[in-house]
C-alpha cells in the first residue's frame, strides 16, 4: 500500500510489467531523485532509474501530497519514458496471475481499435522473460565505493538495491559494489571482511560466473550473506536446486519463522524463484527460515562455513524493517572470524 | 506456546450500558472472546448488565450475570464462581478500570485469578500518563512535551512553559472524557477543574497542542513469545484536531510514504514489546505534516472501537485472535480465519479503501455544542468499502441514514456562505466540516488555503474536488455512458444523479442497467487476492469489472437487513435482533442467509454469523443491487430497526418479496390516518390527534383538546424534533419552524395526557396466533420518551383489568394488521382507560429485555412465523408466571455532550441501557441504577431543588425517608421552607446565579459536599423553558460535569430514595440468567 518509489526502482523488477494490488497509487508523489546521503547513495531510490517496463494500476493519483515530493508519479514515469495504464480492475488481474502464474504481457496504446490477436502474435515472438539476460542491464559496469571506513564489505551486484548498501554503511563498513561477474581474486584484492550477494532479477542459473565465485568464497570461509537472488546463487553453489514459483512471493507482509528460536518476522519479499526444499538435505546447508504460510525456504545457513542467506529482503525498502538484524548476523560472522 | 491447559473457567468483563465512547463494539469483541474460549472447551462466565447484547445470550458464555461491572459486584462473582483467569480487554475502559482496581485491592491475588493477556503492570504503563511517558522514553519512542498535574496552579505553570494553546487530557477515562484544548488561562481553569474531577486518579496531563499534525493509528497483535504484527493502520482525515472517535478515518493510511509507514510500524512493535502487551493494542501517533517528526500519543492495551473497525476493515478478527493469545497460543499457531490455510501471524494487505464516518445526534440535545475536538461526541459510526476514496466516502455518508445521499446534490440545498463565514467554518470543525470543504471549493477557495484553515490533508481536499467536479459535469453536460460510469466510480447515488437530470432515481437505474453499469461484488480476503480465499465477506464497488463470486442459478436464499449505525433510538438491541433472526432462520432449516449492514461495531457484521455478509449501504439502490445479484427468495426488513423498516415500501414496489408482515400491512400501521381508521373499527381509543398545515386550525384544535399537546412534523426529517407545547405562543413558533423546514408536510398535533402511565407490549404473531412476550410498564410517567424511561416487568401499578384490556387489544390489533413476525405496541393508561399510541411492526428496543427475562426468544419465534412454520405451544401468558423482577434503566452520555441539558423530555436522549433482574422490585432496581453509574450512598447529603407546589407535595414522603435514613437535606430558600415545615430541619443553600450568597450550591458541588441532587424542573412540565430556568440548568450541568448524580423526574427520585431505604436492610441477589426455554 506504500513503497511504489522503492519497488519501481528495484532492479529485481527489471524487465517486468508490474501491477499493484492496492488500488490508489501515487498519493504521496515521488521525492527528488537527486538527493543523496553523505556517502552519495540515493536517499529515496533503490537504483538510478525506474526498472520496470510498465505499470498497471487501478487509480493513479494525478495530484500528490507530501512534504518530501518533487513530482507526481505520472510526471516521473513520463520523464523516464516508462508507460503505465490506470483504470484496470487490478484485483481481477491479480486473480488471473494467481491462477495462471506470472505471464508475458503487452501494454498497447492506440487511438484506433487494438487488434488483440496481432498483439498476441507479437508477444509470442518476443524474448521470454525467462531467457532474458538481465545482468548486463542491472549490474554495475565497474566498482563503486561508498564510505571511507577501514573495514569493507564487497557487494556483488546482480541487481543490488541501494538499501543493501545503506545497511552495510549502517553497521559500520565501507561498501564496495562490484560487477556481477567479478572474479574471486579481484574480490579478495579489496581485503573485505565479508561479501554480500545482492538481490536481482531472473533465474539464478543465468549467473554461472557468480556461482563459481561463491563456491570459492565458501571454500575459503569468507563471511558471506546472500539476499534473494543472492541466496539462490549461494544455494546452487552449495548443492541445492532452485525452481520457479508459480507466481512468486511479492509483498511486504510475508511471515517467516526463524527455526532457531521460533520467532516469526514479517518480511518484505520479491522473488519468482526459490530454493527447492527437498534439495536441502543433500546440500551443505541447514534450513534457517521458512515461509509460515507455504513452508517454502526463506533462509539457509551453511553447515560448517560462515555463509548465510535469506530469500526475503532484510534491507526492506519497501517493507518492514523487522529483519535488519540479518546484517548484524553478517557482522557477527565477520567479527568472530 | 500452545494453550494453557490449567485454565478451566474464565471470567470475562463486559462494558455495561452503551455510552459515548463505549458502544456496541464491545458486544462484538466480547462475543468473539467468548467464542474463542468456548471453542477450547473452557467454561466462561460473563458479567455485563447490557441486556440488549448478543454476548448476554447464553450462547457463547456458559454463565451470564446481568450485574454492574463494578469492583464490588465482580468480587462477589469471583468469590462465587472461582474462575482461574479473567479477561479484561474486551469490555472497554469499564472492564479495564475494574480489573486494575481488583488487582490493586488484592482481590485477584486473594482468589488466585490470573489476568489473561496484557498484565496489570503493562496496562498501567499505558494508562497512567506519567508511566506511559517514561516507558516510551525508555524504548526510544518520542512523546509530546507535557506534564502531569494534580492541581490548577501546576497546570498553569506547565501551560506557560509550553505556551498556549495546550491540550488537557484526563487519566483513566473513556472517549477522552473531560479533556479539552485551552487557548488561555480562563479556559485552562475550566477544563482542568472538570478533568480533575472526571479522572479516577485525580490527575490530568497538560501538553503541547499539535492539532494540525496527522493522526495515524496502528493496530498491533503480540503473543506471550513476543511475536508481533501490525494488522491495520489508519489515517484520520481531520488530523489531530478531532478525537479519533469523531474523526473520519480511512484505512489503510493514504498520505504517508513507505519510510513514514515503516518508521511508525517499527516504533509500534518496539513500544508494544516494551510495555508488555499480550493480545491486541492500538497505538496512536501524531505525525508532523512537514517532516518525519512523530510522537506517540497513546496506547490502548485492550480491544477498542478502533480495533473493531480494523477487524472489519481487514477481515482479521482481532478480538478473537487476541483472546486465543490470552489463552496461551502464539501467533504462528493460529490460522487466518479467512483463508483457513495461511497463518494469523501476518499483516493483511488491502485492495480497497475503507472510510469510517461517525454518526452524531446533536439534534436530540438542546443547547449542545456541536464543535468537534478532543472529546468524543458521536454515538455510532459506519464503515464503507470502495476502490476510490470518493466512492467510500460518499457511500459512508449514505450509510449514516441522516437523509443525505452523498457529499453534494442532496435533497436539501446547502446554505450559502460568505467567504468570511466559510473560513470560520473551515477552521472550527463541526459535524459538517467536509461539506464546508466542498462548499469552499465551489467558492474557488484554493486547496492550499482550505488546508491551512482546516488541516485536512490536501490529498483529501483534491478528492473532494473530484466529487465537486463530477457534480458540475452532471449539472452542465449531457449524461452519457462515460459520465455515468465516472459518477458511479466517484460514489454518486442514482438519487444524486437524478437530481441533475430532471429524472427519477428509477429512470437513472434503468438507464445505467441498460448500459451495463452495475456494481461488482468483491471479497474482503485479507491478502488482496494473492491467495485463494473462500470468504463470504463482500462489498460492492464500481471500481472493477468482474465479480469475485458467482451465485448458482438455483440457489435462493434470504437476505436480512441490519440496522445501520448506532444512534440514539437505534442501538445494539437491533443488532441483537438481526443476529437472532439469522440464527433463527438457520435453526429452522434455511441454509443460505445473507446479512447486509454497514456498522463495524456489530456482531451481525461478523462474517462467521451468516452465509454471505455484504458490508454495504442500507439504501434502496444498494439493496436492489444486492437483490439483482443474489436473486433471493425474499428480504427481511423487520429486525433492523427503523432504517431497515423504512426500506420496506420501496423494495416491495420494486418487486422484492418482503418476508414477514406485508408491505401493505406495514403501511397501514405507519400511516397515521389509516392506522386510526383501523383502530376506530376495533373500537380502540387513541389520544386525539390531527394533522395541520395551517396555524389557525392547529390553534383551535389545541384549544379544543386543551394544552399541553405533542407536536411533531408528520414527515420526519432528521433533526425535526417532537415537542410538548403548553401555550398558543409556543405552538405558533413551532408550526412556523416546522413549515419552514418542510412546507409540503403538515404538522401533527396530538393531545398530551398528563399523569398517565405508559406501557410497551412486545410480541410476535403469524397472522393466526399471537404470542405476547410481555407487558412492560414504564416507571417514569408518560412524556418521558420510552427510550429514556425506566421499565419494569411485571407491571407493578397496572390493575388486572387494565392488563386484560391490553392483552385483548394487543391480540386484536396484531390479527387486524396480519402481523407475521415481531411487533411492538405502545399504550397509554389514563384514568383506567387504555389508549394506543403506536404500533411498530418490527423488532423493538425492549425485545432482548423481554426475551431474557421471560426466557422466550421472541426473534427466534418470529423467524418461525416468517417462514410460515407452526408456532410452538407457549403457555398462555407465560410472562405473568415469572417470579422475578426485571428492570431496564437508561444510560445517558451527557458528560460527553458539552452544554447539553440533562432534563428529560419527549425526545430520546439516552445512548444505552442496562437491565438487572432480582427477587424484588428494589433488588432489580438497585443493581440497575448501579449499572448505569449511580452511586447509592448509605449516608451523606442530598440537595433538593423542586419547582412547583405539586411537585413539592409529591416529594414529601421521599424527603422524609431521606431524613429518616440520616441524610442531610439541602434546599434552596422556597423549597427549604416548604420541606422544613413537613419533615423537619433542612439547610438553606443559595443559587449558582447568586454566587455572593453563601453557602452556595456551586461551592458545595466543587467541594464534593453533595452526594446527589433531586432536581425536578419547574412548572411540573417536561418542557424545558431554558431561558427562564437557567439556574436549574446550571445546577444540572455543573453537577453532571462534577459527577454528582441528578434525579430529574419524580419517579426516579422516589425510586432512588426507596432503593436507598431498601438497601439499608437488604442485600442484592446475584444469580446468573437462565437460558431461553426451548419449545418445539
Amino acid at each position: 500500500m506504500v513503497g511504489y518509489t522503492e519497488a519501481l526502482t528495484d532492479p529485481s523488477y527489471n524487465g517486468q510489467l508490474l501491477t499493484l494490488t492496492y488500488p490508489l497509487v501515487g498519493n504521496y508523489g515521488v521525492p527528488d531523485p537527486l538527493i543523496k546521503d553523505v556517502d552519495g547513495i540515493s536517499k529515496f531510490f533503490e537504483s538510478g532509474k525506474i526498472q520496470i517496463r510498465g505499470l498497471v494500476v487501478h487509480e493513479l493519483s494525478l495530484t500528490a501530497s507530501h512534504w518530501n515530493l518533487s513530482m507526481t508519479l505520472d510526471e516521473w514515469m513520463y520523464n523516464e519514458k516508462i508507460p503505465g495504464i490506470s483504470g484496470i480492475d487490478t484485483r481481477e488481474l491479480t486473480m488471473k496471475l494467481r491462477n495462471g502464474g506470472v505471464m508475458m504481457a503487452a501494454l498497447v496504446v492506440s487511438d484506433s481499435e487494438i487488434d488483440v490477436e496481432e498483439v498476441k502474435k507479437q508477444l509470442a515472438s518476443a524474448t521470454h522473460y525467462d531467457s532474458e539476460q538481465f545482468m548486463d542491464v542491472v549490474s554495475t559496469k565497474h566498482e563503486k565505493i561508498y564510505g571511507d571506513n577501514d573495514q569493507s564489505v564487497v557487494v556483488i551486484d546482480t541487481g543490488a538495491k541501494n538499501a543493501i548498501l545503506r545497511n552495510i554503511r549502517e553497521i559500520g563498513y565501507k561498501a564496495i559494489l562490484v560487477p556481477w561477474n567479478t572474479s574471486y581474486e579481484k574480490i579478495m584484492s579489496y581485503n573485505p571482511k565479508g561479501v554480500v550477494l545482492s538481490s536481482g532479477p531472473g533465474d539464478p542459473q543465468k549467473c554461472p560466473d557468480t556461482i563459481t565465485v561463491v563456491k570459492k568464497l565458501i571454500e575459503n570461509n569468507v563471511p558471506t550473506l546472500g539476499i534473494c537472488l543472492g541466496a539462490q546463487i549461494i544455494g546452487i553453489a552449495g548443492n541445492t536446486d532452485t525452481y520457479k514459483l508459480k507466481y512468486g512471493h511479492r509483498g511486504q507482509n510475508k511471515p517467516c519463522v526463524n527455526l532457531e528460536n521460533n520467532q516469526v518476522y514479517v518480511t518484505s519479499q520479491n522473488h519468482g524463484y526459490g530454493i527447492t526444499p527437498e534439495s536441502l538435505e543433500k546440500s551443505d546447508f541447514n534450513l534457517w527460515f521458512t515461509n509460515a504460510d507455504d513452508k517454502t525456504v526463506e533462509g539457509i545457513k551453511h553447515k560448517k562455513q560462515n555463509c548465510i542467506a535469506v530469500q526475503f529482503h532484510p534491507e526492506a525498502a519497501p517493507g518492514p524493517n523487522d529483519c535488519k538484524f540479518i546484517f548484524e548476523e553478517l557482522q557477527n560472522l565477520m567479527e568472530s572470524k | 506456546m500452545p494453550k494453557n491447559e490449567s485454565l478451566k473457567k474464565i471470567l470475562v468483563l463486559g462494558s455495561g450500558a452503551i455510552k459515548i465512547g463505549e458502544a456496541g463494539e464491545f458486544d462484538y469483541s466480547g462475543s468473539q472472546c467468548l467464542k474463542a474460549i468456548h471453542e477450547d472447551g473452557i467454561n466462561s462466565v460473563l458479567i455485563n448488565p447490557n441486556v440488549a447484547t448478543i454476548q448476554t445470550d447464553t450462547r457463547f458464555a456458559d454463565k451470564v450475570y446481568l450485574l454492574p461491572v463494578t469492583p464490588e459486584y465482580v468480587e462477589s462473582i469471583i468469590e462465587k464462581e472461582r474462575p482461574d483467569g479473567i479477561m479484561l480487554a474486551y469490555g472497554g475502559q469499564t472492564a479495564l478500570n475494574c480489573g486494575v482496581n481488583l488487582e490493586d485491592t488484592g482481590v485477584l491475588q486473594k482468589y488466585g485469578v490470573n489476568v489473561l493477556g496484557t498484565q496489570i503492570p503493562g496496562i498501567k504503563r499505558t494508562e497512567d500518563r506519567q508511566l506511559f511517558k517514561d516507558s516510551m522514553k525508555q524504548c526510544g519512542m518520542p512523546v509530546l512535551k507535557s506534564s502531569t498535574v494534580t492541581n490548577f496552579e501546576d497546570a498553569k505553570k506547565t501551560a506557560e512553559e509550553l505556551s498556549y494553546p495546550v491540550i488537557v487530557r484526563v487519566a483513566y477515562t473513556l472517549g477522552g472524557r473531560g479533556g479539552g484544548v485551552a487557548y488561555n488561562e480562563i479556559e485552562l481553569h475550566e477544563i482542568v477543574e472538570r478533568g480533575l474531577k472526571a479522572s479516577l486518579v485525580g490527575q490530568v496531563l497538560v501538553e503541547e497542542y499539535i492539532g494540525h499534525w496527522k493522526q495515524i493509528e496502528y493496530e498491533v497483535m503480540q503473543d506471550y513469545d513476543g511475536n508481533n504484527v501490525i494488522v491495520c493502520n489508519m489515517e484520520n482525515v481531520l488530523s489531530m484536531k478531532v478525537h479519533t472517535g469523531d474523526n473520519i478515518v480511512v484505512a489503510p493510511s493514504q498520505t504517508i510514504d513507505n519510510h513514514e509507514y515503516h518508521m511508525l510500524r517499527t516504533a509500534a512493535l518496539r513500544a508494544t514489546k516494551h510495555v508488555g502487551i499480550v493480545g491486541e493494542c492500538n497505538i496512536q501517533y501524531a505525525l508532523a505534516p512537514d517532516s518525519d517528526r512523530y510522537v506517540a500519543i497513546e496506547i490502548n492495551p485492550r480491544l477498542s472501537r478502533s480495533s473493531a473497525l480494523a477487524s472489519k476493515a481487514t477481515g482479521y478478527p482481532l478480538a478473537y485472535m487476541s483472546a486465543k493469545i490470552g489463552l496461551g497460543y502464539n501467533l504462528s499457531e493460529l490460522v487466518n480465519r479467512i483463508t483457513k490455510t495461511t497463518t494469523a501471524c501476518f499483516e493483511p494487505s488491502l485492495d480497497y479503501i475503507v472510510c469510517k464516518h461517525p454518526r452524531w445526534d446533536f439534534e436530540k440535545f438542546e443547547l449542545v455544542n456541536r464543535r468537534l475536538g478532543p472529546t468524543m461526541k458521536s454515538v455510532g459510526e459506519v464503515m464503507a468499502v470502495g476502490r476510490t476514496f470518493e466512492e467510500s466516502f460518499q457511500k459512508a455518508i449514505r450509510m449514516l441514514d441522516i437523509g443525505n445521499d452523498g457529499l453534494v446534490l442532496n435533497r436539501r440545498n446547502g446554505k450559502t456562505f460568505t467567504e468570511e463565514e466559510i473560513e470560520y467554518k473551515l477552521s472550527h470543525h463541526d459535524d459538517q466540516i467536509l461539506y464546508y470543504v466542498a462548499i469552499a471549493l465551489k467558492m474557488k477557495i484554493s486547496v492550499n488555503r482550505i488546508y491551512e484553515l482546516s488541516t485536512v490533508d490536501p490529498w483529501f481536499i483534491e478528492k473532494i474536488q473530484n466529487i465537486v467536479n463530477v457534480e458540475e459535469k452532471l449539472k452542465n453536460s449531457e449524461l452519457n455512458e462515460s459520465l455515468l460510469w465516472e459518477a458511479k466510480k466517484m460514489g454518486f447515488a442514482d438519487k444524486q444523479i437524478a437530481r441533475t437530470q430532471d429524472k427519477t432515481p428509477d429512470e437513472i437505474r434503468d438507464l445505467r442497467k441498460n448500459l451495463g453499469i452495475i456494481p461488482c461484488v468483491k471479497q474482503i480476503d485479507t491478502l488482496a487476492a494473492e491467495w485463494p480465499a473462500v470468504t463470504n465477506y463482500l462489498y460492492m464497488t464500481y471500481g472493477g469489472h468482474s465479480n469475485d463470486i458467482v451465485i448458482p442459478e438455483d440457489e435462493k436464499g434470504i437476505v436480512v437487513l441490519g440496522a445501520g449505525p448506532y444512534r440514539i433510538g437505534s442501538s445494539v438491541e437491533f443488532d441483537w435482533g438481526t443476529v437472532n433472526m439469522v440464527w433463527g432462520l438457520q435453526e429452522n432449516g434455511e441454509k443460505r442467509v445473507s446479512v447486509v449492514n454497514c456498522n463495524p461495531e456489530t456482531v451481525s457484521t461478523d462474517y462467521d454469523i451468516c452465509t454471505r455478509l455484504y458490508f454495504e449501504e442500507l439504501t434502496q439502490e444498494r439493496i436492489l443491487d444486492i437483490a439483482d445479484f443474489e436473486n433471493p427468495k425474499g428480504i427481511i426488513t423487520c429486525v433492523g430497526g427503523q432504517t431497515a423498516n423504512n426500506l420496506t415500501p420501496g423494495l416491495a414496489q420494486h418487486g422484492i418479496d418482503i418476508l414477514g408482515t406485508s408491505a401493505h400491512d406495514v403501511d397501514r400501521a405507519e400511516d397515521r390516518s389509516k392506522f386510526s381508521a383501523e383502530l376506530d373499527k376495533l373500537h380502540i381509543q387513541q389520544p386525539r390527534w390531527q394533522a395541520f398545515s395551517n396555524l389557525s386550525e392547529a390553534k383551535s384544535f389545541a384549544q379544543e383538546v386543551e394544552f399541553p399537546v405533542i407536536v411533531r412534523p408528520s414527515y420526519v426529517l432528521s433533526g425535526a424534533a417532537m415537542k410538548v407545547v403548553w401555550s398558543q405562543e409556543e405552538l405558533k413558533t413551532y408550526v412556523k419552524e416546522a413549515t419552514d423546514v418542510s412546507p409540503d408536510h403538515p404538522v401533527v398535533i396530538s393531545k398530551f395526557m398528563l399523569n398517565s402511565l405508559e406501557v410497551d407490549v412486545d410480541g410476535i404473531s403469524n397472522g393466526k396466533q399471537v404470542i405476547i412476550g410481555s407487558i412492560v410498564e414504564h416507571i417514569d410517567s408518560a412524556g418521558v420518551h420510552s427510550g429514556d424511561a425506566m421499565m419494569v416487568i411485571p407491571p407493578w401499578r397496572l390493575s388486572n383489568k387494565i392488563i386484560e384490556t391490553i392483552n385483548e387489544y394487543t391480540k386484536k390489533i396484531a390479527l387486524t394488521f396480519n402481523i407475521c413476525g415481531p411487533f411492538n405496541l405502545q399504550f397509554l393508561v389514563h384514568d383506567e382507560h387504555v389508549y394506543v399510541i403506536e404500533l411498530n411492526i418490527r423488532a423493538s428496543r425492549s425485545m432482548p429485555f423481554v426475551s431474557k427475562l421471560v426466557k422466550l426468544n421472541l426473534i427466534s419465534l418470529a423467524s418461525k412465523a416468517i417462514l410460515n412454520k407452526p408456532l410452538p405451544k407457549i403457555p398462555e401468558n407465560k410472562w405473568q408466571k415469572i417470579t422475578n423482577y426485571g428492570i431496564k434503566v437508561p444510560q445517558f452520555s451527557f458528560m460527553q455532550l458539552e452544554g447539553a441539558d440533562i432534563a428529560l423530555g419527549v425526545e430520546m436522549q439516552s445512548t444505552g441501557e442496562a437491565a438487572c433482574f432480582g427477587n424484588s422490585f428494589y433488588d432489580a432496581l438497585s443493581k440497575g441504577l448501579t449499572s448505569v453509574g449511580y452511586n447509592l450512598p448509605s449516608k451523606g447529603t442530598a440537595l433538593v431543588t423542586v419547582g412547583g407546589s405539586h411537585n413539592k407535595e409529591r416529594l414529601v414522603s421521599s424527603i422524609a425517608k431521606l431524613k429518616n435514613l440520616g441524610f442531610k437535606i439541602l434546599a434552596t430558600e422556597h423549597t427549604a421552607e416548604f420541606f422544613e415545615e413537613k419533615v423537619g430541619q433542612v439547610e438553606i443553600v443559595h443559587k449558582i446565579s447568586e454566587p455572593e450568597r453563601k453557602p452556595n450550591i456551586a461551592d458545595l458541588l466543587y467541594e464534593r459536599k453533595i452526594d446527589f441532587i433531586i432536581n425536578i424542573p419547574s412548572t411540573s412540565t417536561l418542557e424545558k423553558y431554558v431561558g427562564m430556568l437557567d439556574d436549574e440548568y446550571q445546577i444540572r450541568r455543573k453537577s453532571l460535569e462534577l459527577g454528582v448524580p441528578v434525579l430529574t423526574t419524580l419517579e426516579l427520585a422516589d425510586s432512588f430514595v426507596n432503593t436507598l431505604e431498601w438497601l439499608k436492610n437488604n442485600k442484592t441477589t446475584m444469580e446468573p440468567i437462565e437460558p431461553y426455554d426451548k419449545f418445539e
